[in-house]
């Protein structure tokens, strides 16, 4: 008797558990928390774009994919936890979707050989991979944003800034700071002034800051801001009558969140973007019919369009197509952590690319090399229309300024590869 | 008059309307303290939460439609309504002495005489349990709310300190809203307290469980009215916050304002409430313009409201109202 029950057991337990050929995606996601109203459009588009592939194809290559998700609250420590549980499952890449927890995890996945996709946050000189090896940040990070908002204002200032005042209101953590060297050195080619004004964590108090850029008028204000931060920024801009035209967040301060609690007033507000906007594309009519209408929807399904769900879209895509490459590399379906990141540092997006999988014009083409982790640096700006509720592109993707960026990254990442005794090449 | 002298008038004026916005908070946690010796770990969660309600009924948002969406396959969101600010607001406070009277019966009633830190365990259980509850019935979603309150600059100030100092100041209209309201609520306590029956009930209570208890004052009807009252405050806290950030997780944070702001006004005393709140808020904002931006890299607000209370506490431990604390031996 007790050995058919130790026999049922094992077998429930065989049963239960997960089969050993799936191609393994964590999501350490953020449903809870201060930030759960950001984290949970992206979980839910990460998710839903792997449900669609498997509904739809089968998965990736005949292999079906397994996304495990782990509630991180966008808290550091947590973040840390769900890598250590998860890592042996098999997981082939992780997107920590917090540079906290990013820079906790790079030298424990490449300590483990497993990559991670940083998508526009994290360490922006892991761009360098022949430093950072199991690292990735493409399409873009937070220096080329830094000079993507600079080439914005010069463009609209008819090629100068000179004598205008800049402000960066930032989030005064490793991610809101990790701009202002950008900035400091864009300032002495550009000529504008910079003003540096940090906001405590979470940011619900502004008036300081805001009382400062009223006294001190400056012509335009970037922000470097994430979730209450950023609301209270945008209604802190419009009681003091702050041009919105002349506002310009960081892709993290872009969403619909993030201007909706403001009104009619907030119009105007920029935004620089890494993908483009809305739910006008072919990819959405599957997404819809394989994915919420049949009832396998990550979340409400009542996301679907919004600006950080197509982001968590975008960063499914981005990994999928990481796969195939790898896949197709390797001439296996089943592929490791290792092969994965082959199949990253080899990726390549081109618009071809992104029409056959039904997302024409997304996102800026890139390519990536051992040398080059990041992508070329191409974003665009985006406007919010407060009548129509939505944001938009107001511009084609434009590169930020390389001559810049290049020495930068260059420059930080062997001062990484010192620190660490990191044998820097491909 | 030098620049720098106006605009330090400018951020002192707006330093003493964060600080009605801070006592706000901490008259809530006040309120439960003087009544029941319990600091209540969820006086933030009760701001949310019933920020939350007061957006959810206005809207008309279906309460838990996510679960019932998912259990029973339905694709429900919305009533269809829209309430009026004030029915709205009525509803919310009823839910809240609903909410005061729940916690009560199921635990608190059960702790009488039960050591401080108990309590105090018992309160941060129950944030956690309405920070889940909260999100699974309203969801975690930014909500704007909009219940008629100005926001802004105020134009008469702006231009009245224009023909003075040739500089408008700015004052938000809402802290100015803020601060009569808050002006009123702590006058309608203190008179509550004084001199209506239930307030010096609560007042006996506040004093000696037992001998209350001892005289025919019903414990738990006192405690389920100074949860209520704190419900309310928080409903007030709460408006006023999110109508500035939107009605969102955050609001819960607010009561890491509060901290200091007890520390040094004392809790147990409503007018330190208000005071503490004044002086934080003004200190902080000062301080940042004077020297936490010109020479600490600024950010310094949070920083300095802590270690200002800190001083306090060393000094004079009940706080600057609070009860003298007297040990007999």
């Amino acid at each position: 008797m007790k050995m058919k029950l130790l026999t049922a057991v094992a077998a429930t337990m065989m049963a239960a558990g997960p089969a050993l050929a799936d191609l393994v995606i964590v999501s350490t996601s953020y449903r809870t928390g201060p930030y759960a109203a950001n984290g949970i459009p992206f979980a839910d588009g990460y998710e839903d774009y792997f449900t669609l592939l498997n509904e739809r194809d089968g998965g990736i290559g005949g292999e079906p994919v397994r996304v495990v998700e782990c509630e991180t609250g966008y808290n550091t420590e947590k973040g840390v936890e769900c890598y250590e549980a998860t890592k042996g499952e098999g997981a082939l890449v992780y997107q920590p979707l917090s540079t906290g927890i990013t820079y906790q995890l790079i030298p424990k996945a490449t300590a483990d050989g497993i990559p991670l996709h940083t998508m526009g946050y994290g360490r922006t000189s892991a761009k360098n991979g022949e430093v950072f090896k199991y690292v990735f940040n493409y399409p873009v990070n937070y220096w080329d944003g830094a000079s993507l908002a600079i080439t914005h204002l010069v463009e609209q200032n008819g090629g100068t800034l000179d004598g205008k005042k800049v402000a960066l209101v930032y989030h005064n953590s490793a991610y809101g700071k990790e701009p202002i060297r950008t900035l400091e050195k864009l300032s002495e080619k550009h000529g504008y002034e910079l003003m540096l004004l940090p906001v405590d964590h979470p940011g619900q108090e502004q008036k300081a800051q805001w009382l400062q850029i009223r006294q001190q008028r400056p012509d335009y204000v970037l922000m470097w801001g994430w979730g209450v931060m950023n609301q209270v920024a945008v209604q802190e801009a419009v009681n003091i009558r702050f041009p919105m035209e002349n506002f310009i967040g960081i892709w993290w301060s872009g969403s619909e969140n993030d201007v909706k609690a403001a009104g009619e007033k907030a119009n105007g507000y920029k935004a620089l973007a890494m993908h483009n906007l809305g739910s006008d594309y072919p990819l959405y009519d599957d997404l819809q019919k394989y994915v919420v209408d049949a009832g396998k929807a990550a979340g409400a399904g009542d996301q679907l369009g919004t600006v950080l769900y197509n982001r968590g879209l975008y960063a499914g895509m981005l990994a999928a197509e990481a796969i195939k490459t790898a896949q197709e590399m390797h001439g296996v379906s089943d592929i490791t952590s290792q092969q994965m990141r082959d199949g990253m540092e080899a990726l390549e997006i081109t618009e071809e690319k992104m029409a056959s999988i039904g997302l024409p014009n997304f996102g800026p083409e890139f390519k990536v090399s051992c040398q080059n982790h990041g992508g070329n640096g191409y974003g665009a700006v985006s406007q919010w229309d407060a009548a129509a509720g939505e944001f938009k592109l107001i511009t084609e993707y434009y590169q930020s300024d390389q001559d810049v960026i290049q020495p930068l990254i260059a420059e930080d990442s062997a001062a990484f590869a010192a620190e660490n005794n990191i044998e820097a090449g491909c | 008059m030098p620049d720098q002298l106006v605009f330090g008038m400018e951020v002192f004026l707006n330093g003493l309307m964060a600080g009605v916005l801070y006592a706000l908070v901490a008259l809530g946690f006040v309120l439960i303290y003087k009544a029941s010796g319990i600091f209540n770990y969820a006086q933030g969660i009760m701001a949310l939460f019933a920020a939350m309600t007061l957006v959810g009924l206005m809207e008309g948002i279906v309460p838990f439609a996510h679960l019932i969406n998912t259990i029973f396959g339905t694709n429900i969101h919305h009533f269809g309504w829209h309430a009026p600010a004030l029915l709205a607001i009525l509803l919310t406070v009823l839910m809240m002495i609903g909410f005061a009277w729940i916690v009560n019966v199921v635990i608190f009633k059960h702790l009488v005489n039960q050591e401080p830190i108990i309590l105090f365990m018992a309160t941060i259980g129950l944030a956690y349990f309405m920070d889940g509850f909260a999100l699974i019935m309203w969801f975690s979603d930014i909500k704007a709310l909009d219940v008629g309150l100005p926001q802004g600059i105020n134009a008469a100030i702006d231009e009245a300190t224009f023909q003075i100092f040739n500089y408008g100041f700015f004052i938000d209209n809402l802290d100015i809203v803020a601060t009569i309201v808050a002006a009123a609520l702590v006058f309608t306590l203190i008179v509550f307290a004084q001199y209506s029956k239930q307030g010096r009930a609560m007042r006996a209570v506040a004093d000696d469980h037992q001998a209350a208890l001892s005289v025919g004052i019903s414990l738990n009807f006192i405690w389920v009215m100074v949860w209520s009252l704190a419900g309310f405050v928080a409903l007030v806290a709460g408006i006023m916050w999110g109508t500035k950030s939107g009605v969102q997780f955050s609001l819960s944070l607010i009561a890491l304002k509060a901290l200091p702001v007890l520390m040094l006004g004392g809790f147990t005393s409503i007018p330190g409430a208000i005071i503490g709140g004044l002086i934080i808020g003004v200190g902080e904002q000062l301080f940042e313009f004077a020297i936490g931006q010109p020479f600490l890299g600024g950010a310094t607000q949070n920083w300095f409201a802590y270690v200002l209370a800190l001083i306090f506490l060393v000094f004079r431990p009940q706080g600057l109202f609070g009860e003298k604390i007297i040990e007999r031996v």
